[in-house]
C-alpha cells in the first residue's frame, strides 16, 4: 500500500511537468492543426534558462554565483524562464511558422521537425553537450503523508502547476482573448471574416504555450537536478502522446492524459516491466489512436472533403 | 516471361559484373588513405538505399514516416542474429576455398534477404494502423514505433541489448552495398511507372478521391510500407555487416530524420532526387567532419545544418531540389519534346 502510494504520487509529479507541455502542443495543434515539435526544446530552453537565470540573479543579489535558496529567487527565475521562452515562442511562430500559413500542412510539419533539430543541436552547441546540473532553489524537505514521505519539491511542482493551469482555464475559457482563440480553433477562415486578428491570436497561443512549457523546465529542473539539451525529445513525445490521449485541442484533456501518462509510467517503473518504460506511452499512443482516435475528451470529427 | 523483367535482369546481370570489377579495380589503386575512401563510398551507397525506400512511402504514397530507423534495425539485428550465430561458425568449419568463398556470400544474401523480410513484416504491422490515420498523425505513430522497436532490441540480451552486438562478421562490401542500391532504384523505378506506382499517386494526391474512384486505398498504404521497409531492412544489415557493430543507439529517432531530410532535400516522389541528396548530404557530412576539427567545436555540427537546410528548404523551395520530376525529364525538355 505504501509503495502503490509513492509511485502515485511520484506518477503525479512527473505527470504534472508533462501536463504542463502537453497544453502547448494541444492548444497549437487545436488552431493549426500543426505538432509543434519545436515545443518540446521550448521546456528545453526553459530548463536552461533557469539554470542560467538561477547564476545571474544570485550575483545580482548576493554577488556570488553560489545559489541560496528561497522563494525570492525562485520566483524571479520562474519569471525570467517564462519571459524568455515566451519571446522565443515568439519568434518561433514568427519566422518559421507564419510564412509557411498557406502552403501545404507537411511543409510546416518538416519545418517543426527542422526548427525542433536547430533548438536541440543548436543548444548543445551553446550550452555544451553534457548534463548540467541544475541548482537547487528551494530547500528541499521530507514530508510523511499517509505514511509515504514525499519530498516538498513534488508538493511544489503540482502546486506551481496547478496554479499556472488554472491560470490558462481563466484565459481560454473567461477574457474575450480566450473566445476569440476558441473562434480562430473552431473555424479559421470564419474567425478572419469576424473582425478576429488571427495572426495576432495565434503568435499570443504560441507565447501562451511556451510559457507554460518554460514553467515545466523550471520546475523538471528543480524537482530531477539533472538537465541536457536532448532532455526535451523524449519528454517532449511523451506530452505529446498525453495531449492526444486527452484529446487534442482540449485544455482540460491535456491535463488528464499528462497525469495519466505519468502515473502510468511511474507504476511501470516500478513493476518488473521498468526497462520497458519509455516505450509504454508509445504503446497508449497507439491504442488510443486505434480504438478511440480522438481521445478521451476529443469530439470526433470525420474528415470533410 | 515478360519482356520487361527479361531487360531488368539482364541489367542486373550486367550491373553486378561491371560492380565487381569496380570492387577489384578499387582494392587495386594505390591511393593512400583508400580505406576511407572506400568507406565514405560504402556509406553514400547504404544512404541511397534508404533514402529510395524512404522515397517509396513519404514520396510516391504520401504517408509521412518517421519510424524508418527502426525498420533498419529490424534487419540490421535478424540479419546480424543469422550471420552472428548460424552461419559464421558454421563457415569456420570449412576449409579455405572458393567454395566457401561461394558459400559465405550465397549464406549473406539470405541473411540480408531475411532481415529485409523481417523488416517488410513490422512495415506490414506499422502500416495496419496507418489505414485510420493521416498526416501528422501517422507521423508520430511511426515515430513511437521506431522507439518502441529499439526499446525491444534494447531488451533482448541475447543480441547484446545495450551494450550492443560486436563481432557481426564483416561480409558487406562495395559489391552488396551498390548490388541492392541498384535493386532499389529498378524496384522503385518500376513500381512508379506500374499500377501500383498510380494507385500510389493517386493516394497520395487525395486519399477521399482515390479511395471514390475504386482504388483500395488501405492495401496500397500498406503495401508501399511493407516495400520501403524491406529496403530499410536490408540497409539495416549492409550497415551492421560493414561497420561490424551494431548498437540500438544507432538506430535512433535522429537515423530516421537523416532518411527525411534526404528525401525531402531530394523531392518527394523522385528517385533520382532520393539519390542526389543522398550523395550530397553524406559527402557534406564528411565535409563537416574537417569544419568540426578546423573549429575546435565540441559537438557535431552536422545536426545543425541538417535542420537549417530543412527549415530554408521549406521557405524557399519547399518541393525540393527535383520537385517530383527524375533527373532525365530536365534534359528531355531540353530537347524540345513535349510531355
Amino acid at each position: 500500500m505504501d509503495s502503490f502510494l509513492q509511485n502515485l504520487i511520484n506518477g503525479i509529479g512527473i505527470g504534472s511537468i508533462y501536463a504542463l507541455i502537453a497544453l502547448g502542443y494541444t492548444m497549437v495543434y487545436g488552431i493549426l492543426k500543426l505538432i509543434n515539435f519545436a515545443h518540446s526544446d521550448v521546456f528545453m530552453v526553459g530548463a536552461f534558462m533557469g539554470y542560467y537565470g538561477a547564476r545571474i540573479f544570485s550575483k545580482l543579489m548576493h554577488g556570488s554565483e553560489v545559489v541560496e535558496p528561497g522563494w525570492p529567487l525562485f520566483t524571479l527565475v520562474l519569471l525570467f524562464s517564462v519571459a524568455c521562452c515566451g519571446l522565443l515562442g515568439y519568434l518561433n511562430e514568427r519566422i518559421a511558422y507564419r510564412p509557411l500559413r498557406n502552403a501545404p500542412r507537411i511543409a510546416s510539419l518538416i519545418t517543426a521537425i527542422g526548427l525542433s533539430f536547430l533548438l536541440e543541436y543548436g543548444g548543445q552547441m551553446v550550452f555544451g553537450p553534457d548534463p548540467k546540473f541544475f541548482p537547487q532553489l528551494l530547500e528541499k524537505h521530507q514530508l510523511q503523508f499517509l505514511g509515504t514521505s514525499i519530498t516538498s519539491h513534488t508538493v511544489i511542482v503540482l502546486v506551481v502547476a496547478l496554479i499556472f493551469m488554472g491560470i490558462l482555464q481563466y484565459i481560454v475559457y473567461g477574457t474575450k482573448f480566450g473566445r476569440a482563440m476558441r473562434a480562430v480553433s473552431h473555424n479559421f477562415e470564419t474567425a478572419a471574416l469576424m473582425g478576429i486578428p488571427t495572426d495576432r491570436v495565434i503568435s499570443i497561443t504560441f507565447v501562451i504555450g511556451s510559457m507554460l512549457a518554460a514553467v515545466g523546465g523550471v520546475l523538471y529542473g528543480l524537482s530531477y537536478s539533472k538537465i541536457e539539451p536532448l532532455m526535451g525529445i523524449m519528454l517532449g513525445l511523451k506530452a505529446f502522446v498525453a495531449a492526444v490521449l486527452g484529446g487534442i485541442g482540449n485544455v482540460p484533456g491535456a491535463v488528464i492524459g499528462g497525469l495519466v501518462i505519468g502515473i502510468v509510467e511511474s507504476f511501470a517503473g516500478a513493476s518488473p516491466l521498468s526497462t520497458y518504460k519509455d516505450a509504454i506511452a508509445f504503446v497508449i499512443l497507439i491504442l488510443i489512436l486505434l480504438f478511440r482516435p480522438s481521445g478521451i475528451f476529443g469530439k470526433y470529427q470525420a474528415e470533410k472533403v | 516471361m515478360r519482356n520487361w523483367l527479361v531487360r531488368d535482369l539482364a541489367g542486373i546481370a550486367v550491373i553486378s559484373a561491371v560492380l565487381v570489377g569496380i570492387s577489384y579495380f578499387l582494392g587495386w589503386i594505390p591511393i593512400p588513405g583508400m580505406a576511407y575512401y572506400n568507406r565514405v563510398i560504402v556509406t553514400i551507397g547504404i544512404n541511397i538505399i534508404l533514402a529510395v525506400s524512404l522515397n517509396i512511402i513519404n514520396g510516391h504514397a504520401g504517408q509521412f514516416s518517421m519510424g524508418h530507423a527502426g525498420f533498419m534495425a529490424v534487419g540490421a539485428y535478424t540479419s546480424a542474429y543469422l550471420t552472428y550465430f548460424h552461419f559464421q561458425p558454421f563457415l569456420a568449419t570449412l576449409a579455405e576455398g572458393p567454395g566457401r568463398f561461394a558459400l559465405q556470400q550465397a549464406l549473406f544474401l539470405g541473411a540480408l534477404l531475411a532481415g529485409g523480410a523481417a523488416a517488410g513484416i513490422a512495415g506490414w504491422v506499422v502500416g495496419l494502423p496507418s489505414l485510420r490515420l493521416r498526416g501528422d498523425y501517422l507521423a508520430i505513430v511511426t515515430l513511437g514505433f521506431g522507439e518502441i522497436i529499439r526499446v525491444l532490441i534494447l531488451n533482448i540480451d541475447k543480441i547484446g541489448g545495450a551494450r550492443g552486438l560486436s563481432g557481426v562478421p564483416a561480409f558487406a562490401n562495395f559489391f552488396w552495398v551498390y548490388f541492392f542500391v541498384c535493386i532499389v532504384i529498378i524496384v522503385s523505378w518500376r513500381l512508379v511507372r506500374s499500377q501500383v506506382g498510380r494507385a500510389f499517386l493517386a493516394v497520395r494526391e487525395d486519399e477521399i478521391a482515390a479511395e471514390a474512384m475504386g482504388v483500395n486505398t488501405t492495401h496500397y498504404k500498406v503495401q508501399a510500407f511493407v516495400i520501403g521497409s524491406f529496403f530499410a531492412g536490408i540497409a539495416g544489415g549492409l550497415l551492421g555487416h560493414y561497420l561490424v557493430y551494431l548498437n540500438p543507439g544507432m538506430f535512433q529517432f535522429t537515423k530516421s530524420f537523416e532518411a527525411i531530410v534526404m528525401v525531402v532535400l531530394g523531392g518527394m516522389g523522385s528517385i533520382s532526387g532520393s539519390v542526389l541528396a543522398a550523395v550530397i548530404l553524406t559527402v557534406a557530412l564528411e565535409g563537416l567532419r574537417f569544419v568540426k576539427e578546423a573549429f575546435g567545436l565540441t559537438s557535431d555540427p552536422r545536426m545543425v545544418i541538417y535542420a537549417i537546410v530543412l527549415i530554408l528548404l521549406m521557405r524557399l523551395r519547399p518541393q525540393g531540389l527535383l520537385g517530383n520530376r527524375e533527373l532525365g525529364d530536365f534534359f528531355r525538355r531540353r530537347k524540345g519534346g513535349d510531355r
